[in-house]
């Protein structure tokens, strides 16, 4: 379970969080959505301990995240960023590799180089694996940092933009795995997605944020209505109902 | 592959010292050999501790312009040793042990470096302010040397003024014991923590992510880094390029920057150029002072040709 208690967050006068609980229970898909700036990446690299607390309380599995030792909490809780940054000279199969670091301290057992192999393999990088990362198109690189990622085995995953780059085919094969991991192994998955959609068609629990606000919370059918995407979007758009999925047109 | 390559480069570097310490023996053999042995000691452990610091703080700045001695920490020894002198006074000074000395200046460096780097480190400056903040710490520190050196005895300043340039010639041969305990330390720390640094090279969020404790770690590797200077500064004086020659040189022979490979490259290519260039100098072009004059000319070609046409990002 992840539970955050009155988190608020300020750079300089601008306050970017106010007053944020949240609890995300065991098991299953949150999704996170809202406009650009609405402060998701901030919640994000909070509960995942990239800048430090400044007001209220975080816990995951009922670990502190600013009072649990670094290394524990890599082994139970992985995040991939919105913006990571590469070193050059990494080959594929090099970064995924790191995934298994919090588990071995970077001592490979034929266990982790199995979990790696699988890694590759379920995003399609198996035929990459030994290129240089800078070598490859921005979805392959997309791909190649959510294997790293899934090879680190943790409970909870927290994913922001993970769909960033990808093409339809490696976006629905991304979810597929993630709704496959959460439902077989009971992982808890955190995810930031600006395809309204994929959050309708493939989350338990819609959570949207607006102006370091709370402002919907629910399951996908109760949440995606035209007044409550108003509401977070600031425009109307119309909803229908596929196969007992809502559908957001949006496009028009 | 790269285990082939540093095979290579283990073979030649183990060419040099051979010729090193067999060239030209004439007269009293034994004596001869003991004497290249001292200076060989020297040699290598100044090889260790600038390739293994440059890559360290390479990996730590993430970028492959800067060097240790290039951010003014072999400045900042030098500045150091004259606080010394200049709070205790030449007789002082010269009267204390010289393995006590080395020991105080290491710590005078350590916690000085520690103090002015990490703060920059918390959050990865970008590189052409750290570029700056070098080249102004570097001047800075020169000047409040010359400052000090003025302000002490003329007598005073004998003590420490022999120490100001590089010279690969004369090694302080009696700090080498001393010297070597740390170079060890060095090499064991730096190995064990290969996978650790390749962790630090994908930058603080992705190694915060992996479970490493960013500041601690990086204000260790500092210290680290600060220990090595100490050792290569206090056994040849200040170099300014070598470092980031070795390590530019290295990181192209092993194509990658997996520390379990780039660090032993560096050392390898290091002591190929030292001992080699030493040995080469000494009686082929016998003219061995000139030594420390032409790798710094060549590894400052190296850092203009980065700079202008960019490493390999
Ligand atoms: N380091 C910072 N200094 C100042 N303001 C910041 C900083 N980081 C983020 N912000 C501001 O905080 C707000 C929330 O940013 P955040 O990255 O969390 O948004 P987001 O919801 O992830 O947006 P997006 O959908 O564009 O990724 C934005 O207004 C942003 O400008
Ligand atoms: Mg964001």
């Amino acid at each position: 379970m992840i539970r955050i208690e009155n988190v608020s967050l300020r750079h300089g006068k601008t306050q970017i969080l106010h007053d944020i609980s949240l609890t995300i229970a065991k098991g299953g898909i949150t999704a996170l959505v809202g406009p650009n700036g609405a402060g998701k990446s901030s919640l994000l690299s909070l509960i995942a301990r990239l800048q430090p607390l400044q007001a209220g309380r975080i816990t995951v599995d009922g670990f502190h995240v600013d009072a649990t030792p670094n290394r524990d909490l890599a082994r139970i809780l992985a995040i991939l960023r919105q913006d990571s940054i590469f070193t050059s000279r990494l080959r594929v199969r090099e970064l995924v590799s790191f995934g298994r670091f919090p588990h071995g301290r970077g001592r490979l057992t034929p266990a982790d180089y199995a979990i790696i192999d699988q890694s590759l393999q379920q995003f399609d990088l198996t035929d990459l694996a030994d290129r240089f990362i800078e070598t490859l198109s921005g979805g392959q690189r997309q791909r190649a940092l959510v294997a790293m990622a899934f090879a680190q085995e943790t409970d909870y995953l927290l994913l922001d933009e993970p769909l960033n780059n990808l093409d339809m085919y490696f976006a629905r094969e991304l979810m597929r795995s993630l709704r496959r991991i959460a439902d077989e192994n009971g992982k808890t998955i955190v995810i930031v997605l600006h395809d309204i959609n994929q959050a309708g068609a493939h989350a338990d629990r819609i959570v949207a944020l607006k102006s370091g606000r709370i402002v919907a919370d629910g399951a996908p059918c109760d949440l995606l209505t035209p007044k409550t995407l108003q509401a977070i979007f600031g425009f109307e758009m119309r909803v229908e109902t596929v196969d007992d999925t809502p559908v957001v047109l949006h496009f028009r | 592959m790269s285990e082939r390559r540093l095979l290579f480069l283990a073979g030649a570097a183990l060419l040099c010292i051979v010729a090193f310490m067999t060239i030209g023996l004439r007269g009293n053999i034994g004596f001869v050999l003991a004497l290249r042995a001292t200076k060989l000691a020297a040699l290598l452990q100044v090889s260790v501790s600038i390739a293994i610091s440059t890559v360290i703080f390479q990996t730590v700045t993430n970028n492959r312009i800067l060097t240790p001695s290039i951010m003014g920490l072999d400045a900042l020894y030098l500045f150091g040793q004259m606080l010394l002198v200049f709070l205790l006074g030449g007789l002082g000074y010269a009267a204390l042990d010289a393995q006590l000395k080395f020991g105080g200046e290491i710590v005078v460096l350590m916690a000085l470096a520690t103090g002015l780097l990490s703060p920059m480190l918390r959050r990865r400056a970008e590189m052409g302010l750290m570029l700056l903040a070098g080249i102004i710490f570097g001047i800075l520190f020169r000047s409040l040397h010359s400052l000090l050196a003025r302000l002490v005895d003329p007598n005073d300043f004998a003590v420490v003024q022999g120490a100001s340039f590089a010279n690969f010639n004369d090694v302080r041969t009696d700090l080498l014991a001393f010297a070597s305990i740390l170079t060890i330390a060095g090499i064991v720390i730096a190995w064990r923590a290969r996978h650790v640094l390749d962790v630090i090279a994908l930058g603080a969020d992705t190694a915060t992510g992996l479970g490493i404790s960013w500041s601690r770690t990086v204000t260790g590797l500092l210290l680290l880094v600060s220990a090595l200077v100490a050792v290569s500064t206090a056994l040849v004086g200040p170099v300014a390029f070598f470092g980031l020659l070795v390590v530019a040189l290295a990181e192209r022979v092993v194509d990658t920057r997996s520390h379990a490979a780039l660090m032993p490259a560096a050392v390898l290519t290091a002591v190929i150029i030292l001992v080699g260039g030493q040995t080469l100098f000494q009686h082929a072009l016998g003219s061995s002072s000139t030594l420390g004059v032409v790798i710094e000319f060549v590894g400052g070609l190296a850092f203009l040709v980065l700079l202008v046409f960019g490493s390999r990002k």
